[in-house]
């Protein structure tokens, strides 16, 4: 059985997808608690995609009405570790 | 024709619709009249579209009803009264007046939906001065493009707007005298180059009293896209007021006393005209949204402010699909009484999923920025067939064409056969040029019709079918954009020879940006390369006009002439016979 992964891990294959989306974007100076749109130029197309990426990242299913929680970066660190445990 | 329609019975009014017998109204009505229920500028000095949507209010019994009722991104909702929009629209006309901007001035706004922006729009129509609003989703370039083109004289956004997108490319705009900034949660600013907006407002409480106006005195300038070339700013007067009032009731259903909701930004045509301008000629109260699409806050809002009409997009629609009925079930909004879509057609299952979430369907309407206000539509008193844009507003004369070889257009009378939409000029709204372009404006014209651009068909009934673009323009999430904006951004690459831009069809969408590059030499495509031309065409185009995929060819294929062939490209995409490119005007 393997280890699962740090939150550091868990956190930089996020900011790795957010890259992969918008390749632009500065996330080193991300507020974590703040939503991505308010700080990153992302439309709610590339927000969309950002959710099917972690989807696929993850192998966890996001339900449409749940979206919402993944729009902070703490957001996703928890519902990823929730995800998980 | 597989979706049945949707029948409208008296049952259903419990309110009576603006536009209750369709046939009756359309032939009694006249432009004259609708222009009658405007008030004029006191002792005939004309028409301004501010003084309909604020002024007259401001006077009268509506005084201190909320005009716009501002939902900020945190919670905040602040009312803005009739009277108190009044004030300081005329402190931003005051202040314009302090800052030597004259009639006909170039006043761009670029902002979210934040009261500043509403408080700019009116003001400046006060003041006789040109309103030009950017979305705040653009990059620097389009931002530029637009100033320059528009040869802006003034720029209000907010400070972080302004140091993300403005301050880097302020030097090549000479035109730009004034920038007045709004800081974060309204603090002092200080920034070079730049004045605070909220410090003019507070030096300028004086009453203004707005100019003489003429009807066809230049009031609004809206961007829009074309295949080819830059940017074009559609110019519109102050008589489009008339439509945009009497549209709001005829298409809209506005009532005395409606809480009503356009979700559209006003960086597009529908957030100025319906978002603004309609629904305070017609002293309704009107509500201002901040943040973005989100189906539970959505639902809230509907419920918590009691709204009667609300006016949304197929992509915003097409998103609570996804999410589901189970949610908006959870809320009360009895008071919801009529749900209408703009912005690319509607598909049939949406507006038939708005009866199952919301007891009402969706009513889909039709028009561009060039029109100014809605053509055709589906009616609160008419039958909907799901999928068409519906029928003529009042006023309007539509039809379907096909070009001659002469140059001129021969009108196609048989039901359903396909052929380009157009409108007969004459209604108020229309625009009446694009800014400095009067060729690209003529072209637009033949044997007395305005050719829209858009593929349409008419059934036997009158109703009228969306089918496609004429061009290469790409419609995504309700906007329009055009191919040559993001492909002229691309090629700026050092590693890019050429770049093709299509619309990738998208369930969510309707289309997406599709870009395709061909490399000069000494480039190899990688997902290195691939990932930093993303991020080269987002940092410049912004989110809302860049690239969402972008795919390497050897050669892009060209016409004999040298012209790229997006068609082609569009064909290979969708999986079409490459020859067959005819199917795509469909």
């Amino acid at each position: 059985m393997s280890t699962p992964p740090s939150e550091g891990e868990t956190r930089s294959q996020v900011l790795r997808l957010l890259g992969e989306i918008a390749p632009e974007a500065d996330t080193t100076s991300l507020r974590p608690d703040v939503s991505f749109r308010d700080q990153l130029d992302l439309d709610s197309m590339d927000f969309l995609n950002f959710v099917v990426a972690l989807h696929k990242e993850f192998h966890i299913e996001i339900p449409e009405a749940d979206y919402p929680k993944y729009m902070t970066l703490n957001g996703c660190l928890i519902q990823l570790s929730a995800a998980r445990s | 024709m597989p979706w049945n329609p949707i029948i409208k019975s008296r049952r259903d009014w419990e309110t009576i619709p603006n536009l209750h017998d369709y046939e009756s109204v359309r032939k009694e009505f006249s432009w004259e009249q609708a222009r009658a229920e405007l008030d004029g500028l006191p002792e005939g000095q004309g028409l301004n579209i501010a003084h309909e949507a604020v002024v007259r209010h401001a006077t009268g019994p509506l005084a201190q009803q909320a005009a716009i009722r501002w939902l900020g991104k945190s919670g905040q909702v602040e009312d803005y009264s009739y009277a108190r929009l009044d004030d300081l629209t005329n402190r931003f006309a005051n202040t314009l007046q302090g800052l030597g901007v004259v009639k006909g001035d170039r006043v761009f706004v670029l902002a979210g939906r934040i009261p500043e922006l509403y408080i700019a729009a009116l003001g400046t129509l006060k003041h006789r001065a040109l309103f030009c609003p950017l979305f705040s989703a653009f990059g620097p370039e389009p931002i530029r493009a637009r100033l320059t083109i528009g040869q802006a004289k003034v720029l209000v956004t907010t400070e972080s707007l302004y140091q993300r997108k403005v301050a880097g490319i302020r030097e090549t705009l000479p035109h730009l005298e004034h920038v007045l900034l709004i800081g974060e949660e309204r603090r002092q600013t200080a920034v070079p180059g730049t004045q605070n907006l909220y410090q003019l407002l507070e030096q300028h409480p004086r009453p203004y009293r707005i100019g003489p106006t003429d009807p066809e005195d230049a009031a609004l300038l809206h961007f829009t896209s074309g295949t080819t070339g830059t940017p074009k700013g559609a110019l519109h007067v102050h008589g489009a007021v008339a439509a945009h009032h009497i549209t709001g009731k005829l298409a809209l259903d506005f009532h005395p006393a409606d809480i009503f909701w356009c979700t559209a930004d006003p960086g597009w045509v529908t957030g100025t005209s319906y978002g603004i301008i309609a629904p305070l000629t017609n002293g309704l109260t009107s509500i201002v949204d901040e943040a973005d699409f989100e189906a539970e806050r959505w639902y809230g809002i509907l419920q918590d402010h009691r709204v009667s009409v609300w006016y949304t997009a197929p992509t915003a629609i097409r998103m609570m699909m996804k999410v589901g009925v189970d949610l908006v079930r959870k809320y009360d909004l009895r008071p919801l009484r009529f749900l209408a879509s703009v912005g690319e057609p509607l598909n049939p299952e949406a507006v038939v999923w708005g009866e199952k979430a919301f007891g009402r369907p969706f009513h889909d309407n039709w028009w561009q920025t060039e029109t100014g206000g809605i053509m055709i539509a589906n009616y609160a008193a008419m039958d909907v067939r799901p999928g068409s844009m519906g029928r003529p507003l009042p006023g309007i004369e539509a039809g379907i064409v096909k070009k001659t070889e002469s140059g001129g257009v021969e009108v196609l009378n048989e039901p359903d056969v396909q052929g380009e939409l157009a409108l007969r000029p004459g209604w108020p709204s229309m625009f009446r040029g694009y800014w400095n372009e009067p060729e690209r404006y003529k072209k637009c014209f033949a044997d007395g019709w305005y050719l829209t651009g858009d593929v349409a068909k008419k059934d036997a009934d009158g109703y009228f079918w969306f089918v496609g673009r004429a061009d290469d323009v790409i419609k995504t999430s309700g906007h329009l954009i055009g191919p040559f904006e993001v492909e002229s951004v691309l090629i700026e690459h050092t590693a890019v020879a050429e770049a093709a831009v299509i619309g990738k069809p998208d369930p969510v969408a309707m289309e997406i940006v599709k870009a395709f590059v061909s490399l000069k030499d000494g480039h190899e495509p990688s997902e290195a390369l691939r990932r930093e031309l993303l991020g080269f065409a987002r940092a410049r185009l912004g989110a809302a006009v860049a690239p969402k995929e972008i795919a390497f060819l050897p050669t892009l294929p060209k016409t004999r002439s040298g012209k790229i062939m997006r068609r082609l490209l569009k064909a290979r995409e969708l999986g079409l016979p490459e020859g067959d490119t005819s199917t795509l005007e469909a």
